[in-house]
């Protein structure tokens, strides 16, 4: 392989890593835009989505597309009852609260699924294609594909619904100026409800997609792809969707070529040293802009 | 593979009757053993994370007991197996043993399972000059500490270099390998050192190591890094790893167009490996282990297996099985329950007979016995070589 192609190699890898990674980072960034709370349970809804997912699949035979739906379905209303049980009645508690809260939440989660689904890896069914396409001798397969269309489909919805609808404009509201939005009439409550369904229903998404890529899930799955798209988010700058998308495929893609080029030992290291530079440099994040933030 | 990060040992002791009284450090009053019977102390991971790994082990020690016992014992003596658990944790490993030796008065210990348990009872163990038995635990350091022999530890299964060496050769000599590029788990001392141990042997028959690359456990992605091993060219890819992280890069492997052969270690023994790889790509991958299922002079320790538990033995009940054989005839020959006696007749094992091969005890007290390299073919796993080492 010459070094073009192998360049481009990579790239379709990282691409589809990085996909995964933007995600999870966006239900991150919608949370934090919205309560400015950094949600570290939100790696482990990834893990749930992955399972609910998986049973969709084994247990009730469904393809993947309604396996697809089931569990964003099922993970979003689980995001939700977690932000009414957990988070709601802090509300005006010191952030610091939430934040511990909120790693009770992800041990919870984790250590729950172990007991109730075993700590062994379950593998998911062959439920896609995996012929690999080639073209002009890059391959790229069918999984692949599918994640780059789902991912980007969520995307287009995403920016749809933000930017257009009723509710997305509610959130928008809210991630500006809480009190003033509730002084407008906006039901505060609800809108940050709406908001951890969707950022957790994208993050199942993820989770699925991972498992029928990778083939394998266990209930710790989400610790590290968690980290990691927190790191996205906050690369793209914390809170602006947008960025939260470019933040994972720079991510996924950095990983890639460091792994390709010069080696997987410095894998992590560069990705985090890449985001130290980004924050010396744009403390807000690539996208970010002075102290204005957006849903 | 389990031998690297968790050992396991098995604490039997024996103590038997006490005719060795004085000669245990601390024994207390006098209430010992009855004299008709050998207490083995069995310190086991019964629970924790890996209970699965040290259950095996002790089901395998248990039906080379109860056979023994079973055909009048030893001497006119029965082996009573004292259980005490290790909950998967070195700090209770060491409590377990202190427990089996000063108040349950065992002969020889064996267990636990993992290597990081065994050594933190080894040095309870020396002190009240009781043998140990591990029997699954690989790494070098369990037998031999700063270029020592442990004078009162053994072990019944091969250590991680023998590994890197057997496959060597393979890769060498039967697939006729020239190049190679080696894939390891950098979070696990397993891993590296079998690495580091194949790029040596490889090298000095006269292959070439192109490539080396590391990846860390629980990782989900590796085709980034495989798609940078594929240029080198290589006409073998060698994975010492965890049967977790090896199902999902032959699978990302194949994906991404490796078609050459894909070797590895006794991490690949688990069935999950093809659940995670599947079938197709599991093709024209071979590694090393133990045993296999399909070796003739396995099967009656097979049968007695499935007749006693209803399942099929896994490579652990396999190894605690030999380490039940190892300490039936080590007592046989030392022709007592003196610790002493059998520690001396546990480093004299030669040419035994185990359920998985023929052993004997080299002089850092590790067994020289053979490896069986697997090949997964179409699903099934056939046996394409039995490797002695040297």
């Amino acid at each position: 392989m010459d070094f073009g192609s192998h360049l481009i190699q990579q790239l379709i890898n990282g691409i589809s890593l990085g996909s995964v990674y933007a995600l999870i980072a966006l239900g991150y960034t919608m949370v934090y835009g919205i309560i400015k709370l950094i949600n570290f349970a939100h790696g482990d809804i990834y893990m749930v989505g992955a399972y609910v997912g998986f049973f969709a699949i084994t247990v009730a035979h469904m393809g993947i597309f309604p396996a697809l739906i089931v569990s964003m379905v099922v993970t979003g209303l689980l995001g939700m009852v977690v932000e009414r049980l957990a988070y709601k009645p802090l509300r005006h508690a010191p952030r610091i609260s939430v934040l511990i809260t909120a790693i009770g939440v992800s041990f919870f989660l984790e250590y729950g699924s172990m007991y109730f689904v075993s700590p062994t890896p379950r593998t998911f069914p062959r439920v896609f294609e995996t012929e690999g396409l080639t073209i002009a001798g890059f391959t790229v397969n069918g999984q692949q594909l599918l994640i780059f269309a789902i991912t980007l489909v969520l995307m287009v919805l995403l920016t749809y619904i933000v930017q257009y609808t009723k509710i997305g404009k509610a959130m928008r509201a809210v991630s500006f100026d809480t009190e003033t939005a509730q002084l407008m009439g906006i039901d505060a409550n609800r809108v940050i409800s709406v908001t951890f369904g969707i950022g957790s229903a994208l993050a199942a998404a993820g989770g699925v997609l991972v498992g029928v890529y990778y083939n394998s899930i266990d209930p710790l799955m989400g610790i590290m792809p968690g980290l990691k798209a927190f790191v996205a988010a906050v690369l793209g700058g914390i809170g602006i969707i947008p960025g939260a998308m470019a933040g994972g495929l720079i991510l996924g893609i950095i990983e890639a070529l460091v792994s390709g080029f010069i080696s997987s030992t410095f894998r992590d290291a560069a990705a985090f040293a890449i985001l130290i530079l980004v924050l010396l440099f744009k403390p807000s994040g690539l996208f970010g802009k002075n102290t204005q933030e957006k849903v | 593979m389990l031998f690297g990060k968790r050992g396991r040992r098995v604490a039997g002791m024996l103590l038997g009757t006490m005719l060795l009284g004085g000669v245990l450090a601390g024994c207390g009053g006098g209430d010992k053993a009855k004299s008709d019977e050998i207490k083995v102390g069995a310190n086991f991971e019964m629970t924790g994370n890996v209970a699965n790994y040290g259950n095996a082990t002790f089901e395998g020690l248990q039906l080379a007991i109860d056979e023994a016992n079973a055909a009048g014992g030893i001497n006119g003596k029965k082996i009573t197996l004292v259980k005490a658990d290790s909950k998967s944790e070195a700090s209770e490993a060491a409590n377990a043993a202190t427990k089996l030796i000063s108040d349950d008065k065992v002969s020889v210990l064996v267990g636990p399972a993992t290597t990081g348990s065994v050594l933190a009872e080894v040095r309870i163990a020396t002190d009240a000059k009781v043998p140990i038995i591990a029997p699954c635990a690989t790494s070098p350091k369990v037998t031999v500490e700063n270029g020592k022999v442990q004078p009162y530890v053994f072990r019944s299964c091969f250590i991680d270099p023998q590994q890197g060496d057997v496959m060597a050769a393979f890769a060498k000599d039967n697939l006729k390998a020239k190049t190679a590029v080696v894939y390891v788990d950098s979070s696990s001392d397993y891993s590296k050192s079998l690495g580091q141990v194949f790029k040596e042997k490889f090298e000095a028959a006269g292959g070439k190591v192109l490539m080396e690359e590391a990846f860390l456990q629980k990782d989900q992605d590796f085709k980034a890094t495989l798609t940078k091993l594929m240029t080198a060219n290589a006409d073998v890819m060698f994975v010492p790893a965890y049967y977790e992280e090896v199902g999902k890069i032959v699978k990302q492997a194949r994906e991404i167009g490796f078609t050459k052969p894909i070797i590895g270690t006794d991490g690949w023994d688990d069935p999950k490996v093809a659940d995670i790889a599947g079938k197709d790509a599991l093709n024209n991958t071979y590694f090393s282990t133990h045993y296999s299922d399909k070796d003739e002079s396995v099967k009656p320790f097979i049968d007695a297996f499935q007749k006693k538990y209803n399942k099929a033995p896994n490579v652990f009940a396999a190894l605690g099985y030999d380490a039940g054989k190892m300490l039936i005839d080590a007592i046989k020959r030392a022709g007592g329950v003196d610790s002493e006696k059998i520690t001396k007749a546990l480093a004299e094992t030669k040419d035994l007979k185990v359920g998985t091969g023929i052993l004997s005890m080299d002089a850092n007290h590790n067994p020289i016995k053979q490896a069986v390299i697997l090949e997964n073919k179409d699903g099934d796993r056939v046996m394409v070589a039995k490797i002695m080492p040297k």
